[in-house]
């Protein structure tokens, strides 16, 4: 037990370190910038007097690891700052978008996950069937295609042929809860397809990975059936890199809600991300990478931490 | 010879890539030849249908879809492919160099590398280019840099099991220095999973740059860009006017011919016969 422990730890550590490295990159990005945020804020043609006056109400006179401290405080306390295109608190402008990106990606997962594990398990136990062959070559076009040629044709299928779906995904807190579905069918297709595609890929060669194993085939050749050796010998096994391949998407799938956002513009976090940094507008930017950095690297080790926990192997050490 | 012999040997998958390859590379290379009009020339009403004149359509400004395709193929894949040649040499050189010295170099480059692999590329490259602005050469050192992690993981791996054969241990008792172990023993029977790993970069880096653009971000107009067109002219098919899925489909079309090839590669370097 005591190993588990100690590896679910280690990879704590690592993730706070991570965590801790970004914040530092996130915050130097801006400090890099030629100029400082006064410059971007007042102009180029600002008094002297009114940088320096500036500088101090945001603190710039300061020494950078001070700042960064002081920065890093205020966000832990939910204190974003302010946006500099419009003066908005960062807190009001990210809070409902984040809601709803978080909306948009959990229901892609909902129907992805269970759909591309199920796809598969099928695949490796029939594979090189004809129906193994037909998921690959689907699965194989579907991830060379960008998400917005996916969006698209979907849009042109189902918006545009058919008006079946509202090509723009345009939700608010009026909308009853089978309303906001409705609107987001389309995003929520396209990010199915696209991570369903990686997801039965990976689960694909994990399970076929374990069904080589030398204990699989002492299985068989004592006899046991094939639906038992699928669920009690190769399944627990396949459990960990499973879980592994689940929680890696749905961390891809927090970075892929940035582009479908924007294609269906969908008010998330990841068109704030995109409008802002066209704007330039750094505070904003600074927040929303923070916040995208947190959950990729979170989903990243409950996917480490679980795979550990979930492997025979670790869990009954020698 | 040994070439055209594994050519004639192909699958027809493979071969279906390497046309569609080299119809790409034609495009791109023959553009100022092949196409009717300008690049940025106006030459039509905005979003006209296909015709004679315009075999494509025009846009959103009136210009020639297909001078615009042409013309974006140059500009994409030359930007892409110069990225991805970028990034190899960054993570070669580190990679072959962290395998080779091991100690704190190793230790040192691959924990820097764990940590920007953490981090997920789109959001990086976001804020990268937020703050160092969307030129086209910030655009290439920034994709390159963070493309560049996943070539060093393939390539100190790599060598890391090379640098331990008998006949690097001989070259390194007569003398030779680090750089020509790497040139010299390392690079050589790296090779084979080096260029499979290309590929499938070239196809990464290309999709990014691609998405970057259609987010408005990557290469800027007027340059035309698959990308950037995809962005342009995305209005256009609420109306039943199906232009962005052309450029978007050249993106696809391109990937898919890439990776045809290089799941073949792939096969023929794993020594599988099936």
């Amino acid at each position: 037990m005591n190993t588990i422990l100690s590896l679910v730890l280690k990879r704590l550590a690592f993730g706070l370190v991570t965590i801790i490295v970004i914040s530092v990159l996130i915050f130097i990005g801006v400090e890099a910038l030629p100029g400082d945020l006064t410059e971007a804020i007042l102009g180029q043609s600002a008094l002297p007097e009114t940088i320096a006056a500036f500088r101090k109400e945001l603190k710039l006179d300061l020494p950078p690891h001070i700042r960064y401290f002081a920065w890093l405080g205020d966000i832990m306390r939910g204190n974003l700052g302010n946006s500099l295109a419009n003066g908005r608190p960062i807190a009001d402008l990210v809070g409902w978008r984040f809601a709803n990106t978080l909306f948009l990606a959990s229901s892609a997962a909902v129907i992805a996950v269970p759909f591309a594990i199920m796809l598969g398990i099928l695949a490796a136990l029939y594979r090189n069937s004809l129906f193994d062959r037909a998921i690959s070559i689907a699965t194989l076009s579907t991830i060379s295609f960008p998400e917005f040629f996916v969006a698209y044709i979907l849009v042109a299928l189902l918006s545009v042929k058919l008006v079946v779906f509202p090509s723009i995904s345009n939700i608010n807190d009026g909308m009853a809860f089978w309303e906001k579905i409705h609107a987001i069918v389309l995003p929520c297709l396209t990010l199915t397809l696209v991570v369903v595609a990686h997801m039965m890929r990976q689960t694909r060669a994990a399970i076929i990975n374990i069904l080589a194993s030398a204990f699989i085939e002492m299985a068989h050749l004592k006899g046991i059936k094939r639906l038992r050796v699928i669920v009690v010998h190769a399944f627990p096994n396949a459990l960990s890199p499973v879980i592994n391949v689940v929680a890696l998407n749905l961390a891809y799938l927090v970075v892929g809600v940035v582009i479908v956002e924007v294609v269906f513009v969908y008010p998330g976090l990841g068109q704030l991300l995109v409008d802002s940094v066209s704007k330039r507008d750094l505070p904003v930017v600074q927040a929303s990478c923070l916040i995208f950095a947190v959950i990729y690297i979170g989903l990243n080790l409950l996917a480490d931490v679980l795979s550990i926990i979930s492997n025979p192997r670790m869990r009954n050490p020698r | 010879m040994a070439v055209f012999k594994l050519l004639r040997q192909s699958p027809w998958s493979a071969r279906c890539g390497i046309a569609i390859v080299l119809l790409n590379i034609a495009a791109a290379i023959l553009a100022p030849v092949v196409a009717p009009y300008g690049e940025t020339e106006i030459v039509g009403d905005v979003w006209v249908s296909m015709s004679g004149d315009h075999l494509l359509g025009t846009d959103h400004l009136g210009r020639d879809l297909f001078t615009r395709l042409l013309y974006g193929a140059r500009n994409t894949i030359a930007i892409a492919f110069i990225t991805t040649m970028l990034s190899f040499v960054v993570g070669t050189v580190c990679g072959f160099f962290a395998a080779t010295l091991k100690g704190w170099v190793d230790q040192l480059l691959s924990r820097m590398v764990d940590i920007l692999m953490a981090f997920p590329t789109l959001i990086f490259a976001l804020m990268a280019l937020s703050v160092v602005g969307t030129s086209i050469g910030a655009l290439i050192l920034v994709i390159a840099l963070l493309d560049s992690t996943r070539v060093y993981r393939l390539s100190r791996a790599v060598a890391m099991d090379i640098a331990v054969m008998e006949y690097v241990e001989a070259a390194r008792l007569r003398g030779e220095k680090t750089w020509w172990l790497m040139r010299q023993e390392i690079l050589p029977n790296a090779m084979p999973p080096l260029v499979a790993e290309f590929g499938l970069r070239f196809c990464f880096v290309f999709l990014f740059i691609a998405a970057l653009s259609f987010l408005g971000l990557g290469i800027q107009p007027p340059m035309a860009d698959w990308g950037g067109m995809v962005r342009e002219n995305s209005g256009a098919i609420t109306f039943g006017i199906f232009i962005p899925l052309w450029p978007a489909g050249a993106i696809a079309f391109l990937t898919v011919g890439v990776n045809l090839i290089v799941d073949w590669f792939l096969h023929v370097a794993s020594g599988l016969k099936d």
